[in-house]
C-alpha cells in the first residue's frame, strides 16, 4: 500500500517505483560473461516477453531478478527494495523455472500450501485449492506429485508459484509440457495477474504465445539486450521473420 | 493504474516458525516415503547383530561391546538419514523454490537439522532398546536415562555437522562417499566421550565421573550448532 | 558455438606465462639433502634408541611445519577467502593443504618406523599420533571434495568452510585422543628451561628445521604456481566453448 517514497516525498504526486527493475545487472561466471549489462523497468501490469537463443544469459537474468543468484554488478529492485539482501521483499516474486521444483513424494495439495505458509498467506489450505483451481488441476490435488504426468507437474509448479498473489511473476519458459488446456489456464491466469497490477517477466522461445501476453518485447543476445521495444511497435510477421533470420529459431 | 493485486497482506513467518515448516514438510516427506527410516532402522538391527558374531563370545563380554556398537550403529544409521535430508531438494531443484520464498538461510538450516534430529531420535528410538535387549545390559535404575541423555547431546552435534556437509555433499557425484569421508572424523569427539560416558554408565559409577564426558559433548554441541548455522549461508549458490 | 566477439583459438594462446627458472625448490631439495646428511654421518648416534632415532630429524621438522605452518595457512586463507572472496587465497588454501598432506604422510610413515625399534611396535594409539592421522583425514577429505565440485566459486566456497570448520575441530580431538593414554615424547627441544638434546643434535635438528621449512614454501609456491597455470588454462579453454 504505502510507497515508501511517499514518506521523503509530501509534494505533488512522487512517482512510485517500478514493481520491477533491473539496473545494469551483470553476472559472469568465471571468465563468462553470461549477463552483460542488463536494465529495463516494469510498470505494475506490463509484461515483458524476453527472447533469445539458448545460451544468450535470460535464465540467469531471471535467477538474479529472483534474489537466486547475486549479481556481480548492478541490482534487481521489487517496488524500489532490492531483492538480494531482503527476504520480505521475496514475498512479493512468483517463479516459474525449467525445474518444477516440487516434492515428489508429496500431494499436489501438500507442495501449494507448504508454498503458501512459507510465503505466510492467510488461509493455505483455500489458497492452495483455488491456485490449484486457476491452472485446472484440482482434481488431482490429492495424487502425489511423482505420479502426475509432466505437463500436470509443470501446472502444479505454476500454482505454486502464483499461489501468494506476487506482484512480480518471472516465468522461465512456462508453456513447455503444457497441454492446450494447460496453456489456456495459464494464460488465463497470466492475464489476470496482469489485470490486478502484476509485473511479468516471460523468457520463451515461443513467439506467439510471447507476443500474446506482452506490453514490451525484448530479445537478448550474449547476455544484453539487442532489442527493447513497446509491444505496440512490434509487428508480429516481421518480427518473427527478423528473429528467425537471425538465430534460425522460433 | 497503481493499485497493488488485491489481496490481503502476506504475513511472512519468522524465524522459527519458518524452521518448523520446513522441518514439518521434511517429515512428512519422510512419513510418506519411509525410506530411509525404514532402511536406518534395518540397518541399525543387523548391525547390533552382526557386531555380536564379530567378537568371541568367551572373550569378550557384551557389556564391553556394546558402547561401541552403539555409537558406531548411532553414527552410521545418523548419516544415512543426512544423506537423504538435502537429496530431496535436490532432485527437482525444490532448493531454488526455497531460496526464492522469503525464508531466511538460517532457518533453512535449522529447519533441515531439527527435521534430521527427530530422524535420528527415531531410528535411535529402535536401536537403544535392541542393543540393551541382545547385550543384556543392566539398564535399570536410571542407566537407561542416563544412557538418553548422553544420546541427546551426542544427536545435536552430531547433527548440525551432519546437515551441514549433507548441504555441501548433496550436489556432488560422489555423495554417497563423500558425506562420511567429511563428516566422520568430525564424529570422533561426539563418538568417544559418548561411548566412554556410556561404558562407565553401565559399569554403575557415578554420574560425577561423567561430568567431563557430559561436558565436552555439550561443548561441542553448541560449538557446532552455532558454526554450523553461520556456515550453511556460504553453502549456498550466489 | 562461439559467438563472434570471443576470440578465436589461434588468438588464444593457451601456453601459460614464461616464468624464470624456479631456483627454490631445487635450493630448498639441496638443503634437505644436505641436512639429512648431516644427520646421518656427522652427527652422534643417540646412545639409548640407537640409528633409529636419526628418523627425529625427518619426522620432528615435519609434523612441525605441516601441523603449526601449513594447516593454519589453510585455516587462515579459508577465512579471508570468504572474506574478501579473491581466487588467489583459495588457490593458497588448497596447494598448502597438499603440501601439508604430503608432510603428514611422511611424517606417519616414519613414526612407525622410528616406533617399531624403539617402542616396539609400528603403531600406538598414542594422541599425539591418533591427532595426526585424524588431521591426515581431514585434509584428504578436503582434497577429495574439491575434486568432486565442479564449480570453482563453489569449490572455493565449501572448502573455506570445511577449512574453518576443521579449526574448531581440532581441539576436539585433541581432547578425544587424550581421554587415551599417551606413549609419545614430550616435546623435548622447546621446553621453557634448558633443551635436554647435546648440542650437536640440536644444531642438526636446527638445519633440518630450516631445510624442512625452506622445501615447505619452495613446494607451496610451486604448487600455487600450477594451480594458476591450470586456472587460467581451464578458462582459456571455456572460453573458446
Amino acid at each position: 500500500m504505502a510507497a515508501p517514497s511517499e514518506l521523503h516525498a509530501p509534494a505533488a504526486a512522487p512517482a512510485p517505483p517500478p514493481a520491477l527493475e533491473a539496473d545494469g545487472l551483470r553476472r559472469a561466471f568465471g571468465p563468462r560473461r553470461a549477463v552483460d549489462g542488463v536494465s529495463f523497468a516494469l510498470a505494475p501490469g506490463e509484461c515483458l516477453a524476453l527472447f533469445g537463443p539458448n545460451g544468450a544469459g535470460k535464465t540467469t537474468t531471471l535467477r538474479m531478478l529472483a534474489g537466486l543468484l547475486s549479481p556481480t554488478a548492478g541490482e534487481a529492485r521489487v517496488d524500489g527494495r532490492p531483492i538480494a539482501k531482503d527476504e520480505a521483499v521475496r514475498a512479493r516474486v512468483g517463479l516459474i523455472s525449467h525445474h518444477a521444483m516440487l516434492y515428489a513424494a508429496l500431494t499436489a495439495q501438500e507442495n501449494v500450501a507448504f508454498a503458501a505458509r512459507l510465503y505466510g498467506v492467510a488461509d493455505p489450505e483455500g489458497a492452495a485449492r483455488a491456485s490449484l483451481e486457476r491452472m485446472r488441476v484440482l482434481e488431482r490435488a490429492d495424487t502425489p506429485v511423482r505420479r502426475l504426468s509432466r505437463g500436470l507437474q509443470q501446472r502444479v509448479s505454476i500454482a505454486r508459484a502464483m499461489v501468494h498473489d506476487p506482484r512480480v511473476v518471472l516465468l522461465d519458459e512456462p508453456f513447455t509440457g503444457l497441454d492446450d488446456a494447460g496453456a489456456r489456464a495459464l494464460t488465463g491466469a497470466l492475464t489476470t495477474l496482469k489485470a490486478a497490477g502484476a509485473a511479468l517477466v516471460l523468457v520463451t522461445h515461443n513467439l506467439v504465445e510471447g507476443l500474446a501476453l506482452a506490453t514490451r518485447v525484448a530479445v537478448m543476445r550474449d547476455g544484453a539486450f539487442v532489442l527493447d521495444r513497446p509491444r505496440a511497435a512490434v509487428e508480429d510477421v516481421a518480427f518473427a521473420a527478423e528473429y528467425r533470420a537471425l538465430f534460425g529459431v522460433g | 493504474m497503481t493499485a497493488p493485486a488485491a489481496s490481503p497482506p502476506l504475513a511472512v513467518p519468522g524465524v522459527l516458525a519458518t524452521a518448523w515448516l520446513v522441518a514439518r514438510k521434511d517429515l512428512l516427506i519422510e512419513f510418506r516415503t519411509r525410506s530411509a527410516f525404514l532402511a536406518a532402522v534395518v540397518f541399525a538391527l543387523i548391525a547390533v547383530v552382526i557386531f555380536r558374531f564379530s567378537s568371541d563370545p568367551t572373550a569378550v563380554a557384551p557389556i564391553d561391546l556394546a558402547p561401541g556398537v552403539l555409537w558406531v550403529i548411532f553414527v552410521f544409521s545418523g548419516l544415512l538419514g543426512l544423506h537423504r535430508s538435502f537429496g530431496v531438494e535436490h532432485a527437482d531443484r525444490a532448493m531454488d523454490g526455497l531460496l526464492a520464498a522469503p525464508v531466511s538461510r538460517e532457518a533453512l538450516f535449522l529447519g533441515k537439522a531439527l527435521a534430521n534430529l527427530a530422524f535420528v531420535a527415531a531410528v535411535q528410538i529402535v536401536a537403544i532398546p535392541a542393543v540393551a535387549l541382545f547385550y543384556d545390559l543392566p539398564v535399570g535404575g536410571g542407566v537407561l536415562l542416563g544412557i538418553l541423555l548422553v544420546a541427546a547431546l551426542a544427536a545435536v552435534g552430531l547433527v548440525a555437522v551432519g546437515t551441514l556437509f549433507s548441504a555441501m555433499t548433496g550436489n556432488t557425484r560422489l555423495a554417497e562417499l563423500l558425506l562420511p569421508m567429511l563428516a566422520l572424523p568430525f564424529f570422533v569427539p561426539v563418538v568417544t566421550p559418548a561411548a566412554m560416558a556410556t561404558a562407565r554408565l553401565l559399569a554403575g559409577r557415578p554420574m560425577a565421573e561423567m561430568a567431563g564426558l557430559l561436558r565436552m559433548l555439550g561443548a561441542f554441541d553448541v560449538i557446532f550448532v552455532v558454526a554450523c548455522t553461520l556456515a550453511f549461508p556460504f553453502t549456498l549458490e550466489d | 558455438m562461439a559467438a563472434a566477439a570471443r576470440p578465436s583459438l589461434s588468438e588464444a594462446p593457451v601456453a601459460p606465462p614464461a616464468r624464470g627458472r624456479d631456483l627454490f625448490l631445487p635450493l630448498a631439495l639441496l638443503g634437505v639433502l644436505g641436512a639429512l646428511v648431516r644427520a646421518i654421518w656427522f652427527t652422534p648416534v643417540e646412545l639409548m634408541q640407537g640409528p633409529a632415532q636419526k628418523i627425529f630429524y625427518v619426522h620432528v621438522p615435519a609434523a612441525t611445519v605441516g601441523l603449526y605452518v601449513g594447516l593454519p595457512i589453510v585455516a587462515v586463507c579459508s577465512a579471508m577467502y570468504l572474506w574478501l572472496r579473491d581466487e588467489r587465497l583459495d588457490r593458497v588454501a588448497e596447494s598448502a593443504a597438499e603440501v601439508s598432506l604430503v608432510f603428514l604422510t611422511a611424517v606417519l610413515v616414519t613414526g612407525p618406523l622410528w616406533g617399531k625399534p624403539v617402542w616396539g611396535t609400528w603403531w600406538t594409539w598414542d594422541a599425539r599420533l591418533t591427532l595426526t592421522l585424524f588431521l591426515w583425514f581431514v585434509v584428504l577429505g578436503y582434497l577429495i571434495m574439491r575434486g568432486a565440485l565442479e564449480d570453482r566459486g563453489q569449490r572455493a566456497r565449501f572448502s573455506a568452510v570445511l577449512g574453518l570448520l576443521a579449526v574448531l575441530l581440532v581441539p576436539f580431538i585433541h581432547l578425544s585422543v587424550n581421554l587415551f593414554r599417551t606413549l609419545h615424547p614430550k616435546a623435548i627441544v622447546l621446553k621453557p628451561s634448558a633443551p635436554s638434546l647435546p648440542p650437536e643434535m640440536l644444531s642438526t635438528l636446527g638445519i633440518a628445521f630450516a631445510a624442512t621449512v625452506v622445501l615447505f614454501f619452495a613446494l607451496l609456491r610451486a604448487r600455487v604456481r600450477y594451480a594458476a597455470d591450470r586456472e587460467l588454462l581451464s578458462r582459456r579453454l571455456e572460453g573458446e566453448g
